[in-house]
């Protein structure tokens, strides 16, 4: 990692202790104080590698700097889109073409998603978190009001929330399996199934046996994001806790499956590492679970680097609208199956323009923050909330969001699912 | 001509258009049933199990008989119980049976939907399987109960038009069912096709609803299916594959 990037990353809480400084500093300068993030901890599940294997081993391999002009325009001339041309789409050379990719990705949108567009939101039942990732707002050592909301302030935001209209909802905790238990999570998800129609998870990665019993509660898709593919970048971000380790993480979606879920989504988190390997990584871990598992349901998000509380420095680098654009344009282009989510970490004017190209899903009425719902959608003040994990920067409600959707031409959804066991 | 018409369940049909479920709106509906005379509409359960916006049900006239679909089914147990939550939805009888195991190519399982049908059918509905034109699957659905098999053109969704054509016709040729053709068909030149060959009504949805102008690709539709079914009725001319026909007959010459 530049310095550059180090500074952009590390800041000292004043909260902390001698020793927790100490400890921190250590983590950041000294790998070798570090655990091998390659190793998995007891207690985890290890499944067949072969995915994993595979993925990474042609993430590494990929060459985008080799690829033509003339790959590119092979590629947007053929049928179907295989590996080679996907990697082509995303290489520089594709990024001259990319109203040409924009208006093929819009036909294959059209074809396998009509003009709709599917409207949900996210809520953050807890911001412990047991890592240091040195990007996220929740991270162990960042100096924010911790919350985790119990059963009642559970149940009383999602009345907030299912009163706008909203039926599908993203439960959302900080990594921490100690203050979030699995049992925890059930019981949200439980309560989920009594206000919404659809109820997805995106917490700390599980076992399978997990997985089933918070299919049972009612979940049945989730999301994890793998934020960089680069082992070795990875290992320079997070330092410390669970999530450190780069396979188990990895394998998440497939214990999901296993686990019974009807769906599963990924996403690299783009600004983290190099943001060709990273789309191209993340296509490919869906093109062959989708071999392996062809009955799942597969979802891509598109996240990109945003600023947190305490450090407004941090940005998706390299990766501009135009770039995020190209990325999109490949994955429906590779994946024409596939959901696209963009979050209010983008503008509305993105938001209004890509669900036209290649996105499927939008979120609205969000907040990253902890039992704040009523306060946000009143415009009041609340008391003993939790901060948030990033910056959004599209704050539009519920309903707004739908006119506005609506106004463009494309058909709002909130509810596209029945759960069936 | 007189009245040519045919029947579901105990239900009679003089529209062979049928509006599929892929991509809804109120335009396409009100598309279909004026400008197409649609009198069947497929609604997803999946999409009408909603309460606050856009529920497709509202705009359903009465007199359109409603086909709640089993879309999201991954197998014939899911695919039963969504039938059943269609019923209590207030969906009617009527049950179009989609069973999907790839969410890829959303090709249908013909195995699960068989054992669906049957299920379905003792219960007492009228079941309409979504099928992969296979002679012995179109038999055991018909003997599982079904009231008509609906085998697909081309991939749903994919505007490609009527690629399985063969083996459509050795359907309508063998199963003594309503032949309704259902997903692929991009334009009205293949609807009429299928009707040509004896296809009791399409089924179709995208090329309506992804067409510049909906209401006017909804009474193309309508017109092609009409004169289809008219050519079907009428018998068609034979049409040489290869060489032609000499105005005396060449066997003349025999006693």
């Amino acid at each position: 990692m530049s310095e550059e990037q180090k500074n952009q990353f590390f800041v000292d809480g004043k909260q902390l202790s001698g020793a927790a400084l100490k400890r921190k500093h250590e983590l950041e300068t000294d790998p070798s104080t570090r655990t091998d993030c390659m190793k998995f901890m007891p207690g985890m599940d290890q499944i067949d590698p072969t995915i994993r294997e595979t993925v990474l081993k042609q993430m590494n391999d990929y060459d985008y700097e080799k690829y033509t002009d003339m790959d590119v325009r092979r590629a947007l001339h053929k049928r179907t889109i295989d590996v080679e041309d996907f990697k082509a789409l995303l290489s520089p050379a594709a990024f001259p073409h990319l109203n040409e990719m924009a208006e093929r990705a819009h036909y294959e949108t059209g074809l396998h998603f009509g003009n709709t567009v599917y409207l949900f939101t996210p809520l953050y039942i807890a911001n412990y978190c047991e890592n240091y990732c040195i990007y996220c707002g929740f991270n162990c050592y960042n100096d924010i009001h911790r919350k985790q909301l119990d059963k009642d302030e559970i149940r009383h935001e999602m009345e907030v929330i299912a009163k706008t209209g909203i039926e599908e909802i993203l439960i959302l905790t900080g990594e921490s399996k100690k203050k979030s238990s699995v049992e925890y999570i059930g019981e949200a998800c439980k309560l989920a199934k009594e206000y919404f129609k659809n109820v997805s998870l995106e917490v700390y990665p599980a076992n399978v046996k997990d997985y089933k019993y918070w299919h049972e509660c009612g979940a049945d898709y989730v999301t994890v994001f793998q934020e960089t593919y680069d082992s070795k970048k990875y290992e320079t971000l997070h330092l410390l806790g669970h999530k450190r380790i780069f396979p188990y993480r990895f394998e998440a979606q497939e214990r999901a499956i296993l686990g019974g879920m009807r769906g599963v989504g990924f996403s690299a988190l783009l600004g983290l590492s190099d943001f060709r390997k990273d789309a191209f990584a993340t296509g490919l871990h869906v093109y062959y679970l989708q071999r392996k598992y062809p009955w799942v349901e597969y979802s891509l998000s598109c996240p990109r680097l945003r600023p947190i509380i305490n450090n407004e420095k941090i940005n998706p680098l390299d990766v501009g609208e135009a770039q995020l654009t190209q990325i999109l344009c490949a994955y429906r282009l590779f994946l024409p199956y596939a959901g696209i989510t963009v979050s209010s970490r983008e503008t509305k004017r993105f938001r209004d323009g890509i669900v036209k190209v290649a996105a499927t899903k939008v979120s609205a009425g969000v907040s990253t923050g902890i039992g704040d719902h009523e306060a946000k959608y009143t415009h009041t003040e609340e008391k003993g909330t939790g901060d948030e994990q990033f910056e959004i920067a599209d704050t539009r409600s519920f309903d707004s969001m739908y006119n506005d959707m609506e106004s463009e031409g494309m058909q709002p959804v909130t509810n596209d699912y029945v759960y069936v066991g | 001509m007189e009245k040519d018409s045919f029947k579901l369940g105990n239900k009679e049909f003089t529209s062979r258009f049928i509006l599929g479920s892929g991509k809804y709106s109120v335009d396409l509906i009100k598309a279909a049933v004026n400008e197409a005379g649609a009198q069947i509409i497929t609604c997803s359960v999946r999409r009408t199990n909603t309460q606050k916006h856009e529920n497709i049900l509202e705009y359903i006239p009465d007199n359109v008989t409603l086909l709640p679909n089993t879309s999201g089914a991954r197998n014939a147990e899911e695919a039963v119980r969504i039938a059943h939550l269609a019923r209590e939805l207030g969906c009617g009888d009527f049950v179009k049976i989609e069973i999907m195991g790839d969410t890829k190519y959303l090709l249908p399982d013909n195995n699960e939907t068989i054992k669906a049908t049957e299920i379905l059918a003792k219960e007492g509905y009228t079941v309409l399987p979504y099928m992969y034109p296979d002679l012995y699957a179109a038999r055991a659905l018909r003997d599982a109960g079904a009231a008509a098999v609906m085998p697909l053109a081309s991939p749903i969704g994919s505007n490609r038009g009527l690629s399985t054509k063969e083996f459509i016709q050795i359907l309508i040729d063998e199963i003594d069912l309503p032949i309704i053709v259902d997903a692929g068909i991009g334009k009205p030149s293949e609807a009429a096709a299928a009707m040509e060959m004896g296809a009791t009504a399409i089924m179709s949805n995208t090329a309506i609803a992804t067409a510049e102008n909906i209401p006017l690709m909804a009474s193309a539709f309508a017109d092609a299916i009409s004169a289809g079914r008219k050519a079907y009725l009428a018998g068609c001319g034979r049409v040489l594959e290869r060489g032609a026909e000499a105005s005396d007959p060449l066997l003349g010459f025999l006693r």
